[in-house]
């Protein structure tokens, strides 16, 4: 893991290409929804959601790319011990580049739609927070799935996505209920079935990891 | 074989006469109405289906025996063919009832989910060329699949729902005997229906592996 962190703070390569594809994102949301303010406010869980899942999409993919490229993939297979130990370690990294996004997004959406997100904030955290290790688990176990298939960029959103629907829709429900000022309890609910699915998809993680990594 | 293929035609037969004639016509929806003689056992098989998946998932990453492997595949297939099934006479058991094809309601929403879960299943297994590990990693996602299944039912419901409960295990005003045993029937049909069809994509998918070995 730490491995992974310092290539990617040395290079910046991912990290610098999602900043910008948020950008992009935003430019994109914005030439879509127009100058309208209330459809944006009723737009806005969504495509905070939206912004966030495919900067995710383009960053999980990565995950193993370096190990692909660098003929290491046979490295990781002979790895002595618990492979799991790089299961979590992959899952840390790519959670802590999420995180680095989501943050970066936040601030942007702030800025250029107007927004005021501060008053919101601590139980906006508690949801995104949430909602991206759920995200990342399942992500970084399909990332090493795809990466020795053909059609991988494609296979992996493509994965992804539907399994990924109650995590979505316990994360924006929350997001827009926490936007709107309520405060957490009133979404525990939505807050209970993400923990609940953060909890299965580690663990469903962590125990078939051996078998991806097998060959 | 013969004789379960023999057998299935049969009791679809049985289901097909229990559910047309001698299940009484409903009252409000009229005619209609009977196309749950083949909804519900649909949905019925498709589930049954993904819990074979799961089980033949775990079975194989335990076992590596190329037979639970097979059961899985073959499975998976006839579960999405069911699924699609119950999609379709679904919407066309909502058009004249509910007045419209599709809602984003929330078992609809959950069975499509589940459509497009295992449809991405069956792709991730026909990428992969080598046939070990083409095995392996299915059976990592049937697991997550299945584990999901419950997850993406809850988050569902809570969005939205319009669906009429389910009408089988609800207290209160039972349906008349002669309908739940119509349905019973189907029931039965569509499981040996389902277990025919498994056999034999088993029996081929062994074949294949013979023919390419």
């Amino acid at each position: 893991m730490w491995k992974d962190l310092l290539l990617e703070h040395r290079s910046k390569e991912t990290l610098n290409a999602l900043f910008f594809f948020a950008l992009l994102l935003l430019f994109v949301f914005q030439f879509t929804l127009g100058p309208d303010r209330e459809r944006l406010a009723g737009a806005l869980p969504g495509l905070l959601w939206l912004g966030f899942i495919l900067s995710g999409l383009l960053g999980l993919g990565r995950a193993f790319v370096v190990e692909r490229e660098n003929d290491c993939w046979e490295a990781l297979l002979l790895a002595p011990g618990d492979k799991s130990a790089i299961y979590v370690g992959k899952l840390a990294g790519n959670l802590l580049l999420m995180f680095i996004v989501e943050a970066m997004l936040l601030v942007l959406f702030g800025v250029f739609f107007n927004l005021d997100l501060v008053p919101a904030l601590p139980a906006l955290v508690v949801v995104i927070g949430l909602g991206t290790v759920g995200f990342a688990a399942i992500g970084t176990l399909f990332a090493a799935m795809t990466t020795q298939v053909r059609a991988r960029e494609l296979l992996f959103p493509v994965l992804l996505l539907p399994v990924q629907v109650p995590v979505l829709l316990a994360t924006v429900k929350a997001t827009e209920a926490v936007l709107l000022g309520e405060p957490l309890g009133a979404v525990a609910h939505w807050l209970k079935l993400l923990a609940a699915a953060d909890v299965v998809y580690v663990a469903v993680g962590v125990l078939t990891f051996d078998f991806v990594l097998e060959g | 074989m013969r004789v379960l293929g023999a057998v299935t035609v049969v009791a679809l037969a049985a289901g097909l006469v229990a559910g047309l004639g001698l299940a009484p016509r409903e009252v409000t929806q009229g005619n209609v109405q009977r196309i749950m003689y083949l909804h519900v056992p649909s949905v019925w098989v498709a589930y049954l289906a993904f819990a074979v998946v799961f089980v033949a998932s775990i079975a194989y990453l335990a076992k590596r025996a190329e037979a639970a492997d097979r059961l899985a595949h073959a499975s998976a297939e006839v579960g999405v063919v069911f699924t699609g099934i119950t999609i379709a006479t679904g919407s066309i058991w909502g058009k004249p009832t509910w007045g419209t094809w599709w809602t984003w309601d929330a078992r609809l929403t959950s069975v499509s989910i589940l459509f497009v879960m295992y449809l991405g299943y069956l792709l991730l297994r026909g990428m992969i060329d080598d046939r070990e590990r083409g095995a392996r990693y299915a059976a990592v996602l049937g697991i997550v699949a299945a584990f999901n299944i419950p997850l993406v039912h809850f988050s569902v419901i809570w969005w939205r729902t319009l669906h009429q409960p389910p009408s089988l295990m609800k207290p209160g005003p039972a349906m008349p005997r002669v309908i739940i045993t119509a349905l019973l029937v189907n029931f039965v049909a569509f499981s040996l229906l389902y277990v025919y069809f498994v056999a034999k994509r088993v029996h081929l998918l062994r074949r294949e592996a013979e023919a390419a070995a």
